[in-house]
């Protein structure tokens, strides 16, 4: 099967017809030096714009450059496509492009038999696959027999493509991955101009670098498309998206919605925003996006650690700006300190955690959920906030709209719970307008009569909220107690019981904004309710799809509101005669469920860093179900 | 809003809350909140406008106790509180209220960013060389031997300098003052209000509970002549009962050193002329310690540069909507349907 020759670049396009299917899942795996990420955004990029539905899945390691030929540094990008809806980034790969023995050791368990591999035999020198763990090369034993192996020397290819092109034999192997991400444009059939566009750009100034990238990309495109290669390989049709609603669409992250989402949410308040944080994978991205704007609106501050971020975040509500900080699980353990003070003194605050493998340092680039607690208990006395998770990347722009609306309505700290998963991640999303948006109303105290800082409003028992720079409001606020009725310095036991049940009340208000909670798919009553959170969304609504079409009684429900808990949320579960709860946890929304709803509920968990695959979840639903 | 009244010349007591003073009597931050109350008239502030920030301990219920708007936060954080305030809204004329153990302990961090920064606001740290609030523990500027319920054989710790800190952390202007000189303390602070930029301020502070007399090595009423030198810019660095003592550079070993000046001895053109912005002169002039060498009290250094929030990029809030509209439509993108 080994072919080594392939020079000859005569196109036969259409000699062969394309297989038409609904969904394809591909994934590319290198080094971490390989530039797979650049590659999967790459082909990410000209599916989207033939308005395939898709969803992707960066997954690498916490090492810049982790040493070559290892398989923990392993880099991989994964992409579910297809014409039908697409909710996850896919259980099993349809296509594993290998590009040495470490990437092929480590991602071959998840190719479909009869997949298609596609493998640079010159990576697997007898160093390489034995420093990947193989003690004979993989390529020539039977252990690939099930899969549809098409074994290139794609570095032998890159370096002949590049004759001429006046670049050292290092500088034309960084160009390998372009020769791959060709051949695999020409396997499922997709446009080349997007990625030659994005590299005349991406080398603008270099035009040597560019021709030649642009050149390999071609030429593994056209080896493909060539009389030279064999033609009992399959290539691929995934047609357009027939589910999506008319409108704009582009490929977005999670980080990117939630800039977007922070940006005009604090735009509809007409307020300021000082975003402050201090750099943590994953949550990094977002203060790039955000710094990146250039719009005095938009202050983005790096501090100089996780705790002065969230009090320079205060600080900014306090003068009657938006103050929003962002991290990590590990570093939000830092910020609980400040969300402390954010609570007594009762100021607006965005608290972003992109939620990652721990604890401690943990697994930095890879999911999890595991944060629940931390959100919901993770601070001295009693001391509620709102907790908010969104379940998709797009989502992230919805949802940093809605804590911005609930922060200032109700001046409190509002936790956003996302995850490696969805801040990574890409999917197609319909571009909001942002003029079409409601405004959030911001009522700055002006009034002199009767005032005290700590004066509540009678339906939602929010304080005022005073700029300084006032007249005739000057106060003193800070984290020592204060009177209810004069919001002055207090120590009066009484008081103090009062104050802390105010708090709690206040933000249980929140109940009355954010409505019941609803069914997401499958029956309002029955057999099973499957109960998720967060980036569990895709796996477990997909899963209830195929049971319901199994015929099963099978319902999803997703709570994007875990404190306060929607009011119905009870008497919902109780609809049910099981109700399983699905998280990248040991149970935390289970435990709540348990002690809020008082449901005997049931738990389906895994703590891997990996994201949930479909038929885990329908496995799990199974075994719950009583047929 | 009624702008007779906002025009009318204020006194010190409109900047008195109505809130009651809790330090102990006789307690050092008595003279500091005076003088402040003085300064702000004198410079002409706004109740409104004026800001103090603080963290925790007793310094740091100064807030309080100042007519204007203040916020008492947590423990050294007052720096970063500050700051995000400033960059919320620069118009707003921001104090910082810390002491050793909130501003050099827990908040050193905070401290050291804020002035490498030069975020524009005062930061005031009252140095009482002990834990007050907490009872009486040892602090990063306690003296070596400093006895307390911490260390109930002595601190074995060398203290750290607040000035030799500030000037490591890159802040521009940085000044000295003991609490019951209310004139230069008061003066002091004017300049430090002046200063566009993060001003520094140490404020010896005496506590009378846990740490009585700890500066009475050079603030008693006999040795305080003879043991401090309060700098002036432009002039040679003098001091004494009768004016007749002053500081001299020993070339050869580029340390400051004490002369006597009068016939027969060292004549004033000697002495070193005191250089606002000479940052090495103000690291000797922060250095010195009585009884060898007198204690610098004034402005040791004010080096205008420019701060942060005098940088900032003009408003583009108009088009803003627009901008964003733009922002996440450009790329690659698709349309569905018509």
């Amino acid at each position: 099967m080994s072919r080594s020759s392939l020079i000859s670049v005569e196109c036969n396009e259409n000699a062969q017809q394309r297989k038409q299917v609904s969904s394809a899942v591909v994934r590319f795996a290198g080094d971490s030096g390989d530039g797979m990420q650049l590659t999967g955004g790459q082909f990410t990029l000209s599916t989207a714009t033939q308005q395939n539905n898709l969803l992707t899945f960066p997954d690498f390691p916490a090492e810049i450059r982790a040493p070559i030929g290892t398989t923990f540094g392993v880099s991989s990008f994964q992409i579910n496509f297809g014409s039908r809806e697409i909710r996850t980034a896919g259980d099993r790969l349809d296509c594993l492009v290998a590009m040495n023995p470490a990437a092929l050791k480590v991602e071959i368990g998840k190719l479909k038999p009869g997949g298609v591999l596609i493998v640079d035999t010159g990576a697997f020198s007898e160093r390489n696959y034995k420093r990947a763990g193989y003690k004979n090369n993989p390529l020539e034993g039977d252990s690939l027999n099930q899969f549809t192996v098409i074994n290139l020397d794609i570095s032998a290819a890159t370096i002949a493509a590049l004759k001429g092109h006046n670049l050292s034999k290092k500088e034309s192997l960084r160009c390998k991955n372009l020769w791959a991400l060709g051949l695999t444009y020409y396997l499922y059939g997709r446009d080349r101009d997007p990625t030659v566009k994005w590299l005349r750009q991406k080398f603008s100034g270099r035009n040597d670098l560019a021709a030649a990238n642009i050149a390999v990309l071609h030429a593994g495109y056209k080896v493909a498309d060539s009389s030279e290669f064999p033609t009992q390989f399959t290539t691929f049709q995934v047609g357009p998206a027939d589910e999506m609603a008319a409108g704009v669409y582009r490929a977005v992250t999670g980080s990117d919605a939630l800039a977007w989402g922070l940006s005009a949410g604090s735009h509809l308040a007409d307020l300021k925003m000082i975003f402050a944080s201090y750099p943590i994978t994953p949550a990094s991205p977002l203060l790039h996006s955000l710094a990146s704007m250039e719009v005095d609106d938009i202050v983005t501050f790096q501090a100089e650690d996780e705790i002065a971020a969230i009090c320079a975040a205060i600080g900014a509500s306090y003068a009657g700006s938006l103050g929003v900080t962002s991290s990590s699980g590990p570093g939000i353990s830092l910020k609980t300190e400040g969300l402390g003070l954010a609570v007594s003194a009762e100021l607006p605050l965005i608290v972003v955690n992109s939620q990652r493998s721990g604890p401690s340092t943990g697994m930095p680039t890879k999911t999890e959920q595991s944060d629940l607690f931390q959100a919901l208990f993770g601070r001295s006395s009693d001391s509620p906030v709102v907790v908010l998770a969104p379940f998709s990347p797009g989502d992230c722009f919805t949802i940093a709209i809605e804590a911005i609306r609930i922060a200032i309505s109700y001046m409190t700290p509002v936790i956003i719970l996302t995850d490696t998963f969805i801040a990574n991640a890409s999917e197609p999303w319909l571009i909001p307008d942002v003029n079409k948006l409601d405004p959030i109303e911001v009522k700055f105290c002006s009034t002199t009569e009767g005032f005290h800082p700590y004066r509540r409003g009678t339906e939602r028992l929010d304080r005022p909220w005073v700029k300084p720079g006032t007249p005739g409001l000057e106060h003193r606020i800070g984290g020592l107690e204060r009177d209810y009725d004069s919001g002055k310095i207090s120590y009066e036991p009484d008081n103090h019981h009062k104050m802390t049940v105010t708090r709690y009340n206040k933000v249980k208000c929140v109940r009355d904004y954010i409505g019941p909670q609803t069914v997401t798919r499958g029956p309002q009553s029955g057999k099973v309710a499957v109960v998720g959170w967060g980036s569990t969304y895709g796996p477990i609504s997909r899963a209830v799809d195929n049971l319901l079409q199994r015929g099963m009684d099978v319902s999803h429900i997703h709570l994007r509101n875990l404190w306060p808990l929607p009011k119905n949320l009870k008497q919902l579960l109780a609809n049910y005669e099981t109700v399983l709860v699905i998280e990248a946890n040991l149970g935390q929304l289970l435990f709540l469920i348990k002690g809020y709803c008082l449901i005997d509920a049931k738990g389906f968990n895994k703590v891997s860093g990996q994201p949930f695959m479909i038929s885990e979840v329908e496995e799990a639903i199974i075994d719950v179900y009583r047929f | 809003m009624d702008h007779s009244v906002l025009s009318a010349p204020l006194t010190a007591k409109d900047f008195a809350s109505d809130e009651e003073v809790r330090w102990c009597p006789g307690c050092g931050d008595y003279a500091i909140l005076k003088s402040m109350q003085k300064a702000l008239v004198k410079i002409g502030a706004r109740p409104e406008t004026t800001v103090f920030v603080s963290g925790i301990g007793c310094a740091s219920r100064f807030p309080y106790y100042m007519n204007t708007y203040g916020f008492h936060t947590i423990h050294g954080r007052a720096p970063a509180i500050a700051t995000g305030a400033k960059l919320a809204n620069p118009d707003l004329d921001i104090w910082v209220i810390t002491g050793d153990g909130d501003g050099l302990s827990i908040g050193g961090n905070h401290l050291l960013h804020v002035l490498r920064r030069n975020i524009d606001l005062q930061v005031l740290l009252f140095n009482n060389e002990i834990y007050g609030l907490t009872k009486g523990q040892s602090s990063p500027t306690s003296r070596l031997g400093t006895r307390s319920p911490s260390t109930p054989n002595g601190s074995i710790e060398s203290p750290v300098s607040p000035l030799i800190f500030a000037l490591g952390s890159g802040a521009n202007f940085v000044a000295r003052a003991v609490d019951v000189s209310q004139v230069s303390l008061q003066v002091t602070l004017e300049r430090a209000h002046a200063y566009k930029g993060a001003a520094f301020v140490e404020i010896f502070q005496n506590c009378i509970v846990y740490n009585d007399g700890v500066f009475n090595d050079f603030t008693e009423r006999n040795l305080s002549s003879d043991r401090q030198i309060h700098v002036q810019h432009g002039q040679p660095l003098i001091y004494g009962k009768n004016k007749d003592i002053g500081l001299k550079l020993d070339h050869k070993t580029l340390c400051l050193e004490s002369v006597k000046l009068g016939r027969g001895e060292s004549k004033e053109s000697d002495l070193i002329i005191h250089d606002e912005r000479n940052r090495m002169l103000a690291v000797m002039l922060a250095s010195m310690r009585p009884p060898d060498l007198p204690m610098a009290l004034g402005v040791i250094l004010c080096d205008p540069v420019d701060s942060i929030s005098k940088a900032a990029p003009s408003n583009r809030r108009d088009s803003w909507t627009d901008d964003l509209n733009k922002l996440m439509r450009a790329g690659h993108t698709w349309t569905v349907g018509t």
